[in-house]
């Protein structure tokens, strides 16, 4: 998908207008909050679960060179292929020469936002593919021409009225008076249409939760089961996965996976977890004759070893953004990029350069919500700041953020100066604040007075009145200055 | 003489008062003193104060950060602690210091040596100076802001509503959401005004809902913002520090508001 993240604070504005965007919000912050709560504080070993999964992961990162080369050989050896991706296009390319040697028609997919970053769906039609995707969320958006606007609820900023809209509008061959005011009554007519797609559908597409080294295997995680039809149904299942994507063992991925439910939308587990390793064998009921994976890099082995390799934990769990409080105000379009929120804005720098990117690292408060549940725990503002550091190197920080900060630093490193300004400015500032005690505007502080008031100085600076209640404190004693 | 037996004894406190307080609030600073007396130190207020750094460090710009922070180390190791009535601030110089200063080893010992004896005011008083009462007395009815700096990173949760409970006449009436952001983020309030805006109004809409007709939190920040915002839409209720409230200072106006 084209990059807006440069548009990000026009986008912001926009949402904000959204009365439906807004009350669809409201669900996040309301649903994934406590039901993360619910089910972390029913295990009282989470916290040294999350501690337990981070040191896997930095186990990994730390040698994730022999992980992937024991991986390739173990696909190799159950009949797969791996393939090696450095940027999206390579990425793109050979997924195509797999459908096409396949003489593939439809592919159906399973949420993947590693496909959304490889903008694999364009690059299929454009060559006469047809993709389908088949995560009902995805189903809904990819009929509405848009793209997810979270990690794993792509399209939680519609509202049922608008999906009812959206399938009267495309499932066309059904009876226009059926009723769909019910949410089961959607899905079942989703499940009627993708029925038939997955029995057409010439190759599945998945993305991965994890590729596991010791077994050559794939992991994804769902909740509606489409993932398993997606990779057993077609004649070639093509997994595409990022290289961070790898753990160690089978016990390392039960680990990982007791986190991430949890952190994501509160279960214990997913309701499926399917681990695939190569084609069907000769014993198999079914499954894919052919399997294969694209092993993409597409930057991230040049975030190792740089302060932004922590962020190569993430294992897309959606907790950062349901607890983040600029996300529960703008939602996911927003970002302008495939991944949005807190790990979006580490994330999206580290794939697609500063420049382009730069607000996105400066939309957070800084709360640090998104840290306190990060599974993996990555310091997220921590890594947010690394990017602005860099902006700021790069002189890419806006002018009137930098000459603004540049001003205060100039007083702040010079006390002296500072004191004497301040015990000018800070009376005579008091005493414009009149009897109401607030400034309804203000020259320069346009950024806060459009939307608050700004609380009057009380007048004297709390040092200047101190130093006057110390110097009369010290006179009636008549002590000298040394004393 | 170490820190701890110097402690027993009456220590030696370096207020930071924080920009904002200096500026904006004094009778906070007023409090603070106040509240660091009655529980025995013996406060000091150095003159070399500023600011701490925090929105250079939040914009990028590490060089002038980095200067500011030795200029306040400077100041204030001489003490036996620094405290801050902001978790913000108090977090900048405690967690954040030291990081500033990687590969030059001698400044690195000393910030981190620094960062030790720092501490954010209310957390300080309870779980270092072991103040269970402040002996103040106030009618009002208040809920509790919690700022992000000091819950996240320094654990000032509980703290607060201890010494509250114990003031004479005070009912809390803990509003939804307390833990969350107000909106102010420093700079990111008026970078962001329009999202800034989105998150305060919901933050003002919870404290309206709370039925307090007191509003409290530990920085001056978020404060300021949330008064703001109340002014802004003619609400009644009274915006104070935490410490005034505790140190029974409540001479000077609020912040916002008339109470009642």
């Amino acid at each position: 998908m084209e990059l807006a993240a440069k548009h990000f604070k026009a986008s912001a504005t926009k949402a904000l207008a959204d009365a439906q965007l807004q009350k669809a919000l409201g669900n996040v912050e309301k649903g994934f909050i406590g039901k993360r709560k619910k089910a972390a504080d029913a295990l009282p070993e989470f916290e040294a679960l999350r501690d337990n999964a981070r040191d896997i992961k930095n186990h990994v990162l730390a040698h994730l060179d022999l992980y992937l080369e024991e991986y390739e050989a173990k696909v190799t050896a159950s009949g797969g292929h791996v393939h090696w991706a450095e940027t999206a296009e390579d990425a793109r390319r050979i997924v195509l020469e797999i459908c096409q040697n396949a003489n593939a028609k439809t592919v159906t997919k399973g949420k993947s936002m590693i496909t959304e970053e490889i903008a694999l769906n364009d690059h299929l039609s454009a060559n006469g593919i047809e993709p389908v995707e088949t995560d009902l969320g995805e189903y809904i958006i990819q009929l509405r021409g848009e793209h997810p606007s979270h990690i794993i609820a792509p399209a939680v900023h519609l509202n049922k009225e608008q999906v009812e809209d959206d399938f009267r509008r495309v499932h066309t061959h059904l009876k226009a008076d059926r009723d769909l005011s019910e949410p089961v009554s959607l899905l079942s007519e989703a499940r009627e249409v993708l029925r038939k797609r997955y029995f057409a559908a010439d190759v599945g597409i998945t993305g991965a939760n994890f590729l596991i080294a010791e077994t050559g295997t794939s992991v994804i995680v769902t909740n509606e089961g489409n993932g398993d039809l997606t990779q057993t149904l077609g004649k070639v299942h093509v997994v595409v996965a990022s290289i961070e994507k790898i753990v160690p063992t089978l016990e390392d991925t039960a680990q990982i996976l007791r986190v991430l439910a949890r952190s994501a939308t509160g279960q214990d587990m997913s309701v499926y977890t399917t681990f695939s390793t190569g084609p069907k064998r000769e014993e198999d009921p079914d499954g894919p004759g052919e399997y294969h994976v694209v092993l993409l890099d597409n930057g991230r082995s040049s975030m190792l070893g740089t302060e932004y390799q922590d962020m190569l934990r993430c294992i897309r769990c959606g907790a950062c953004m349901n607890h983040c409080p600029v996300y529960h105000a703008v939602g996911g379009h927003a970002y302008g990029s495939v991944y949005p929120g807190p790990m979006g804005a580490v994330l999206t720098p580290s794939l697609n350069g500063i420049d382009e990117t730069g607000q996105l690292p400066n939309a957070s408060t800084f709360c640090g919500r998104c840290e306190s549940v990060c599974p993996m725990r990555i310091p997220l503002p921590k890594m947010m700041r690394h990017w602005r550091e860099r902006e700021f190197e790069r002189n890419l920080t806006p002018s009137t953020a930098r000459y603004g900060l540049k001003f205060w630093a100039f007083f702040a490193k010079r006390p002296k100066l500072y004191r004497l300004a301040a015990s000018f400015g800070m009376p005579l500032l008091s005493m414009f604040g009149g009897t109401s005690r607030r400034f309804k505007s203000l020259p320069l502080a346009g950024g806060w007075t459009r939307y608050r008031d700004l609380p009057a100085p009380e007048g004297r600076t709390f040092l200047q009145a101190w130093a006057q209640r110390e110097a009369l404190k010290q006179e009636p004693l008549n002590q000298g200055a040394g004393q | 003489m170490s820190a701890l037996s110097n402690a027993a004894a009456q220590p030696r406190v370096g207020l930071f008062a924080t920009c904002l307080v200096d500026l904006f609030r004094p009778s906070v600073g007023f409090a603070s003193v106040k509240l660091l007396q009655q529980a025995g130190c013996e406060v000091h207020v150095p003159v070399a104060q500023t600011c701490c750094g925090q929105p250079a460090y939040n914009t990028g710009d590490r060089a002038d950060t980095r200067e500011i922070a030795e200029q306040v180390i400077e100041a204030f190791e001489e003490f036996d602690f620094v405290v801050a009535p902001s978790g913000s601030c108090a977090s900048m110089l405690k967690k954040h210091y030291p990081g500033l200063f990687k590969g030059d080893t001698k400044w690195e010992e000393r910030a981190t040596r620094f960062s030790q004896k720092c501490h954010e005011l209310i957390s300080f008083l309870t779980d270092v100076m072991m103040v269970r009462d402040t002996g103040a007395r106030l009618d009002a009815a208040i809920t509790y802001h919690d700022s992000c700096s000091g819950l996240r990173e320094l654990g000032v949760q509980a703290q607060p509503r201890k010494l509250l409970s114990g003031v004479e006449g005070v009912e809390i009436r803990e509003m939804a959401d307390s833990d969350v952001c107000c909106g102010f983020g420093g700079t990111f309030c008026v970078k962001y005004s329009d999202i800034s805006n989105a998150i305060v109004t919901k933050k003002v809409g919870n404290i309206d809902t709370s039925g307090a007709d007191m509003l409290l939190a530990g920085d001056l920040g978020c404060l300021m913002n949330m008064a703001g915002k109340l002014k802004r839409q003619g609400s009644n209720v009274e915006v104070r520090h935490v410490a005034e409230v505790l140190a029974g200072v409540t001479d000077q106006p609020p912040i916002a508001g008339s109470g009642k």
